[in-house]
């Protein structure tokens, strides 16, 4: 070995050895991503083109497209899954911004009890799911529950609520409500104490109303905080499951049947994973979309208001 | 106008003078309005908040002829807890919840925190977009492929299992929260420690690693309650002797008559060490939920 090359390979080496030591603090991680995400979605790819039960004995069979062409041409379930998903992410993801912006405007300045109430108000969404879906179950319950008790003393009828095909995907979302408007507020809370104060001051010198600053400043400096707020919902309320499941089941009949539980119905407990792998390429062709669409808006919200 | 060019009476002054106290007391009546209309709308917003976990846990001590009753009064009593660990074997579903939650948040941060470190200094950027991308992908499409992966490794049913999937949870999301706050610590302390010849790993854990605690706290506690909470991965990957407390408490709704005292009594157990971490760490638990919502 030369001299000249000895020397560039210790130039070199210290170069190569950082490069080395700065992957061995991702290449756990990226392990861990490959083989519990990458391959996963892969499979999924692979496994939506074959009809296949689970069975070690019997492999999956290869299809071709007719997991898809069998989904789209189904309109019993798979059509109205995906309107109900939607309606059902809408009406939550909207009525929970309107309230929380509200919510959090009450609590934008300080008060005695006001870290309280702050913390108080977590409590729903910390609250395991399953655990409040049964609460919810009880309070919903035609005959002993409180809402019916409720009803009849004030001398109104009582509602069947889940137990009704009209009704139940309705109570499901007031659930839903229930559960994330305080992730709403919270949100557009720290977005509102974030915001500059000289827009307010010159607006107190204009004398401009306080509903007029709120139209004029407070929303459209809070619109990329409330946009992000509802991506971050919106990915969620789309992906429901916890309460859907463990409230209805989907039902009675279908009425309650979003993506994820048709999914999940499809997969463990009727074991048609071809199709179920095919419906899941669907659902996250659709999530995957959704969140593209909001990145980009916020994006050129962003560069909007930079200018 | 013209009245500002006129020298003012005794008389006109005490009558502007009169007019000011009178806006006064009106901005001061509006104000008082306005601070009661806020209070009244602020104890609607918590009676509504707290309604349905107040009625949990006071269903849980209520016997079964007092939840079915139409009256609203009831007698207080310990059965329904003493029945849940005495007849449905909570401590061992407890136990495992704890398990799952510990294990899958304490290896998360094993993986996630150099992660989110070499992210923030390295510029691993395409690392930082997959796993956001984990965020958004629906859990359930990596059920089928986890299902069948463990089916043929034997591991469905353990806690291995379990742990390996929450993980797919906690791991981006400790990432997520990890890595603006390692953008935003000074890069000279790091420099100079450098420079006194530390290696990377060292800078990395005896330098960032104390500076971030306070973001550390945050990414545990949330991993901690995501995975305790979690249903879905459980509800498919547990076994008999593995069962977290979730899917537990669902099995009690399958019996044909349900035990709606044994069950509130189980869904207070399962939300109680939730609800206590969320009071006592509120300041880390607000800044886990609105992480990543709110730039700077």
């Amino acid at each position: 070995m030369s001299t000249l090359q000895a020397t560039q390979s210790r130039v070199r080496r210290p170069g190569y050895r950082r490069r080395l030591h700065r992957l061995g603090f991702i290449l756990p991680a990226v392990a861990f991503v490959a083989i519990m995400m990458a391959f996963p979605i892969a499979y999924n790819g692979w496994l939506s083109f074959h009809e296949w039960t689970g069975s070690a004995r019997r492999a999956p069979q290869y299809v071709g497209t007719e997991n898809y062409t069998e989904l789209f041409t189904e309109s019993e379930r798979f059509f109205p899954a995906v309107k109900r998903t939607f309606l059902f992410s809408t009406v939550v993801v909207a009525v929970e911004m309107v309230l929380g912006i509200g919510i959090a405007l009450l609590l934008r300045n300080a008060f005695p009890g006001h870290t309280v109430i702050k913390t108080l108000i977590l409590l729903p969404m910390v609250a395991t799911p399953v655990a409040i879906s049964m609460a919810w179950l009880l309070m919903l319950e035609p005959t002993i529950g409180v809402f019916n008790k409720m009803l009849r003393d004030i001398g109104m009828t009582p509602q069947p609520f889940l137990g009704s095909q009209s009704q139940a995907l309705w109570v499901l979302m007031v659930v839903d409500i229930w559960q994330w408007t305080p992730m709403m507020a919270m949100i557009t809370l720290a977005g509102l104490l974030s915001l500059p104060d000289d827009p307010y001051e010159a607006a107190l010198v204009d004398g401009a109303s306080s509903l007029q600053s709120f139209f004029h400043i407070t929303l459209p400096l809070l619109v990329p905080t409330l946009l992000t707020a509802v991506l971050l919902r919106s990915i969620e309320a789309l992906k429901t499951f916890d309460i859907i499941y463990t409230m209805t089941r989907g039902g009675p009949g279908f009425a309650t049947e979003t993506l994820n539980t048709l999914t999940y119905v499809r997969a463990f407990e009727y074991f048609r994973l071809g199709q179920a792998s095919a419906l899941l390429v669907v659902f996250f062709a659709i999530v995957l979309g959704i969140s593209v669409i909001f990145i980009q808006m916020r994006r050129t919200v962003s560069a909007r208001q930079a200018i | 106008m013209t009245n500002a060019t006129q020298p003012l009476g005794p008389a006109r002054s005490l009558a502007i003078s009169q007019e000011a106290s009178a806006s006064r007391r009106r901005a001061h009546i509006r104000r008082i309005l306005f601070g009661t209309l806020r209070a009244a709308l602020l104890v609607l917003v918590m009676v509504i908040f707290l309604f349905p976990i107040v009625w949990m846990a006071l269903a849980a001590f209520q016997s079964h002829i007092d939840i079915i009753s139409p009256a609203w009064g009831f007698e207080p009593t310990m059965r329904n807890f003493e029945k849940v660990f005495e007849e449905y074997n909570f401590l061992q579903y407890m136990w495992n919840s704890f398990l799952v939650a510990t294990f899958s948040t304490l290896l998360s941060l094993l993986l996630g925190l150099p992660a989110a470190y070499a992210i923030a200094r390295f510029h691993y950027d395409w690392l930082g977009v997959v796993l956001l991308a984990a965020r958004i992908v629906p859990g359930i499409t990596f059920l089928v492929p986890w299902y069948i992966l463990f089916s043929r490794t034997g591991l469905n049913g353990t806690y291995a299992a379990l742990i390996l999937s929450h993980m797919i949870v906690s791991m981006p999301f400790i990432v997520w929260v990890m890595v603006p706050f390692f953008e935003g610590l000074p890069l000279e302390v790091e420099e100079s420690a450098r420079i006194d010849g530390a290696s990377m790993l060292g800078t990395f854990v005896r330098i960032a690693l104390p500076l971030a605690i306070p973001a550390i706290m945050t990414a545990t506690i949330m991993s901690f309650i995501f995975s305790w909470n979690n249903f879905m991965f459980s509800l498919v990957l547990a076994g008999d002797d593995t069962r977290t407390l979730p899917v537990a408490i669902f099995n009690f709704i399958t019996y044909a008559s349900v035990d709606w005292g044994g069950l509130m009594a189980a869904a207070t157990i399962i939300t109680l060490p939730v609800l206590v971490i969320t009071i006592f760490m509120q300041r880390y638990v607000v800044s886990g939920l609105t992480a990543g919502a709110v730039k700077g």
